[in-house]
């Protein structure tokens, strides 16, 4: 890998005494999508607005393309940032807002006109640059927001949340457009959002914030399938949790006594022993459902308690029989389990490698 | 600019310099008339000779003359407080109806209409008085000249300054009130007409409850504004006049302590009034 | 309405007409009406006892005394000066208090901006005259600093006017102004700040289009309170330093010159509500838009 657009080495914030970014180190390679996922209060805005330049770190360096950000002005650096609510300035036309950055760099009128103008067409929007802002549609808010950015060809395009003022229908549409977008632009995007689903979507690399720290940084497909941490495997995905305590321990594998009998086989992440305090993550997906009384019957039984019919993403509520804990497993797309009605009796398994295991630390581990 | 973007040290230092230097320039009026209510001298100027409350409280008819002693100041006090009731129990009436009116009611030249309430407050209050005791003073002769009366009250005094004031007076009132009333949620009365309330007891238990503290705050400006206003009734006045007007006559003949006490005691009064403002919601007080 | 008058009333048309009826007596009978008769007065001449003839004699008296035109011009110019002022003096307080300050600090602030104006111009005029004249506060305290070496008159002179107009003023001018400039979203700033602008550029492309009704409103009203204003220039200014609402009272009660005084009051009618048009047409606001802001 040749050399990041951006690094950030022990990056510290404070508020008083709240510790909003703490120490933080992480790189973000030349031409990728990274994301910066973790629920609000999580220090993600602040960790942004300091690689803008509208807050000082009280620690730590920030380099973009190689070089350090410490005391230079958010004018003056190689970054810019699509805003939360967009900041489209109302009082200038779409075409002003697209050659504002350029007007302030001192380029000639003509040229700032032909830039803005082929900027806006790349990004669909040929021949609006006479518009008002607020005749725009959201979508195509979006847009000129990002092309207002991109026209000034920033080593760097931080985006805070942008979809979250949109509508779902609209949103869905705009991440497979941004997606698209940053493909054939180019640049580095580093975003910002606490909507798993858009980090999933759209990303090569996700870090998970949590507290002020990273919890895991990596791709998609790890935080979803691999998950370090007990937070990234509730956060990341929808999860069933167990808690437990581990009971046999045999090389990655663990037997868990969930202490109101029933059992559970997982895989093992992290150091755990017997008897360590444990909790269990279960996606819906890795449990798989057969009729009760069937031969070659599933370890589990229950009873199903609701069900959730929501297209692909159908799932049925199901209460453990014996430990009466309430489970989500996925209804498979066959239509196999399309007749089950509430109260039935059911049967069902976990893949153990897809169950992950994490010892619960308590406040004597630190 | 703003604190999220970095700001050097000595934009700081100047912001809270220009900021301090604009505080004193605020106060130090209101501070010096203060000081000088209580100087043990003749005339309200340094140096200082003294704490004395003579300027209150004396009654020495050949000597010092308190406030709360000097007649002619005292029924001034007494006038400008008349006028100013007057002055409130319209302005707020016709305020209200204005604001219902134009919040709740189409009909054709709204718009006119609405623009020409907000004219009198771009009239220079001179204009306003003068212009209100000419018309006053034709209608006067007409009535005289073709039905032989007199009418007193059309002749400069009181009931006019009342009417001068009035007149830009209710634009200010309506203005803060429609502010109010448009911000009403509407379903909450038809929440009380649903549950079987009249009209009247709609008004009276949703809709009054909600204005009021925007007709008190309203009220409190509007006596206010009368109690200070001079340019309009400059024009108005006739024997009687109210504070305002009695003290800009001495202050022209050379001012003594005694004006200085009535301010300290108009500040007093003004405060008391703020504080009970304030209290009933902070911004308001600002329309 | 002569619509609901044709037709036999309904219920809500009485209403409606009951509403109407203080707002039409009070803008007719205390504001367009008298405004006619004042128009009346002006545009006549006296030709005998009691009869009157239609005559621009006034008008023409006006433009003939160098006395009075001069007093005109002086009025609005010192006005505008003083309207510049104000809006230079109170931007930035105004933007500290929608701003910079934050909670009660900023509460507090615009408090302390509104307690002068909560006492009448005659306390606050007492004040600036015990301040300034002569044997005055201001003087003295000079003295004593070795600036001068006796006291100096610092009241009767242009420019203490001025002071006392700006004064007045202020509060008219940070109410409108801290309203709009605390509807600016500071992301906008950011934004504009983030794609290269400096202080400067901000002020001009984001700040000011955006506070642009807040400061048309702002200055039209303190400069229709300072055109007005009667007690400040007469008292701080000097003895032939004339504002015209001075001139109007002195035709009207001195010397009971109705005519002539009813003229002038036009010429200052017409003279506001041109700046005040001028000021909407620079800033490309409406009327009703800007009054419904103050």
């Amino acid at each position: 890998m040749n050399q990041p657009d951006l690094t950030a080495q022990s990056v510290v914030k404070r508020f008083g005494d709240h510790v909003a970014v703490d120490s933080i180190s992480f790189e973000v390679a030349r031409g990728s999508f990274f994301s910066i996922l973790g629920p609000s209060g999580c220090g993600k805005t602040t960790l942004l607005r300091m690689i803008a330049g509208f807050l000082e770190p009280d620690g730590g360096e920030i380099a973009i393309g190689g070089r350090t950000m410490r005391g230079v002005a958010p004018n003056r650096r190689p970054v810019n940032m699509v805003f939360q609510q967009l900041a489209l300035f109302p009082m200038m036309s779409v075409g002003e807002n697209v050659e504002f950055g350029l007007a302030r760099r001192g380029v000639a009128r003509t040229e700032r006109r032909n830039k803005a103008g082929a900027m806006l067409e790349r990004v669909g929007l040929a021949g609006a640059a006479a518009k008002r802002v607020d005749e725009l549609s959201g979508g195509q808010r979006q847009r000129v927001a990002i092309a207002r950015s991109l026209v000034l060809e920033p080593t760097l395009l931080l985006l805070d949340e942008p979809l979250g003022a949109l509508d779902l229908k609209l949103r869905e549409h705009m991440k497979i457009e941004l997606k698209q977008l940053q493909a054939e632009f180019g640049t580095t995007f580093v975003y910002i959002t606490h909507d798993q689903s858009e980090a999933l979507v759209l990303s090569d690399h996700v870090g998970v914030m949590n507290h002020g720290r990273f919890e895991q940084i990596g791709t998609p497909q790890d935080l979803y399938y691999r998950p370090r941490t007990p937070f990234v495997a509730g956060f990341v995905g929808d999860s069933n949790r167990l808690t437990g305590r581990a009971t046999d321990v045999a090389g990655d594998r663990v037997r868990v006594d969930t202490g109101d009998g029933w059992t559970v086989e997982a895989r093992r992440e992290g150091a755990v022993a017997d008897g360590d305090a444990v909790e269990v993550f279960v996606r819906p997906e890795a449990a798989t459902l057969s009729r009760a009384g069937e031969s070659g019957s599933a370890p589990h039984e229950g009873t199903v308690e609701s069900l959730l019919f929501d297209g692909a993403k159908s799932a049925v509520l199901l209460r453990e029989r014996r430990s009466r804990r309430e489970v989500r497993v996925a209804l498979p797309q066959t239509g196999e389990f399309a007749d089950l009605r509430t109260g039935e009796p059911i049967a069902f398994r976990f893949d153990a490698a897809r169950a992950v295991c994490f010892r619960v630390r308590s406040d004597r581990d630190g | 600019m703003i604190p999220s973007l970095p700001r050097p040290a000595w934009l700081r230092a100047a912001t809270a310099l220009y900021v301090a230097a604009f505080l004193g320039f605020l106060f130090l009026p209101l501070i010096v008339v203060s000081v000088f209510a209580f100087n043990d001298a003749p005339y309200p100027a340094p140096p200082w000779h003294g704490f004395t409350l003579d300027w209150f409280f004396a009654n020495d008819p050949t000597g010092r003359l308190g406030m709360f002693h000097d007649d002619e100041l005292m029924h001034s006090i007494w006038t400008s407080c008349k006028v100013g009731i007057w002055v409130t129990l319209l302005s707020v009436l016709v305020g209200l109806v204005n604001a219902l009116l134009l919040e709740r009611h189409e009909f054709r030249g709204k718009q006119a209409l609405s623009i020409l309430m907000l004219v009198p407050l771009v009239i220079p209050g001179v204009i306003l008085g003068i212009s209100i005791l000419a018309f006053a003073s034709q209608i006067a002769q007409f009535l005289n000249d073709h039905f032989d009366l007199y009418v007193r009250f059309l002749r400069p005094g009181l009931p006019l300054v009342v009417l001068g004031q009035f007149s830009y007076i209710a634009t200010i009132a309506t203005l803060t009130l429609r502010a109010r009333l448009s911000r009403f949620d509407r379903t909450l009365e038809d929440a009380a007409l649903n549950l079987g309330a009249s009209n009247a007891a709609t008004f009276r238990t949703i809709l009054l409850p909600y204005l009021r503290p925007a007709l008190i705050g309203t009220a409190m400006m509007a006596f206010l504004l009368s109690f200070a206003d001079f340019n309009t009734t400059l024009m108005l006045v006739g024997g009687n006049p109210p504070l305002t007007v009695l003290m800009y006559g001495r202050m022209h003949e050379g001012a003594t302590p005694v004006l200085n006490a009535v301010s300290v005691f108009l500040m007093a009064g003004s405060a008391l009034l703020a504080i009970a403002l304030m209290r009933r919601g902070p911004r308001r007080a600002s329309a | 309405m002569a619509d609901a008058a044709a037709a036999p009333m309904s219920g809500a048309g009485w209403r409606k007409a009951l509403l109407m009826s203080p707002a039409l007596a009070w803008l007719a009978l205390l504001i367009v009406l008298p405004h006619a008769e004042l128009a009346v007065l002006s545009f006549r001449e006296q030709a005998g006892l009691r009869h009157y003839v239609p005559s621009l004699s006034h008008y023409r008296e006006f433009f003939h005394e160098p006395e009075y035109w001069h007093t005109f011009v002086r009025t609005a110019w010192m006005s505008i000066v003083a309207t510049f002022a104000t809006l230079c003096l109170a931007f930035p307080i105004a933007w500290v208090i929608a701003k910079i300050a934050r909670g009660r600090a900023a509460a507090w602030l615009f408090l302390a901006c509104m307690i002068p104006f909560w006492i009448s111009e005659t306390v606050r005029t007492l004040g600036w005259m015990i301040l300034l004249r002569e044997t005055g506060v201001l003087p003295a305290v000079l003295v004593k600093l070795g600036i001068v070496a006796h006291p100096v008159e610092l009241l009767y002179h242009d420019t203490t006017i001025m002071v006392g107009l700006i004064y007045n003023s202020m509060l008219f001018m940070i109410v409108p102004l801290v309203s709009s400039l605390e509807s600016l979203d500071n992301a906008l700033i950011e934004a504009a700040y983030d794609l290269g602008a400096n202080g400067l550029t901000v002020l001009r492309k984001i700040v000011i289009p955006h506070a642009a009704p807040g400061i048309t409103a702002g200055c039209i009203i303190v400069f229709m309170l300072t055109l007005g204003d009667y007690i400040t220039p007469t008292l701080l200014g000097g003895k032939d330093s004339g504002w015209f609402t001075e001139q109007i009272y002195t035709e009207f009660i001195t010397r009971f010159d109705w005519g002539q005084g009813a003229a002038f009051g036009f010429l200052l009618l017409v003279l506001s509500t041109l700046i005040v048009i001028a000021g909407l047409k620079l800033s490309g606001q409406r009327f009703g838009d800007v009054m419904g802001r103050t």
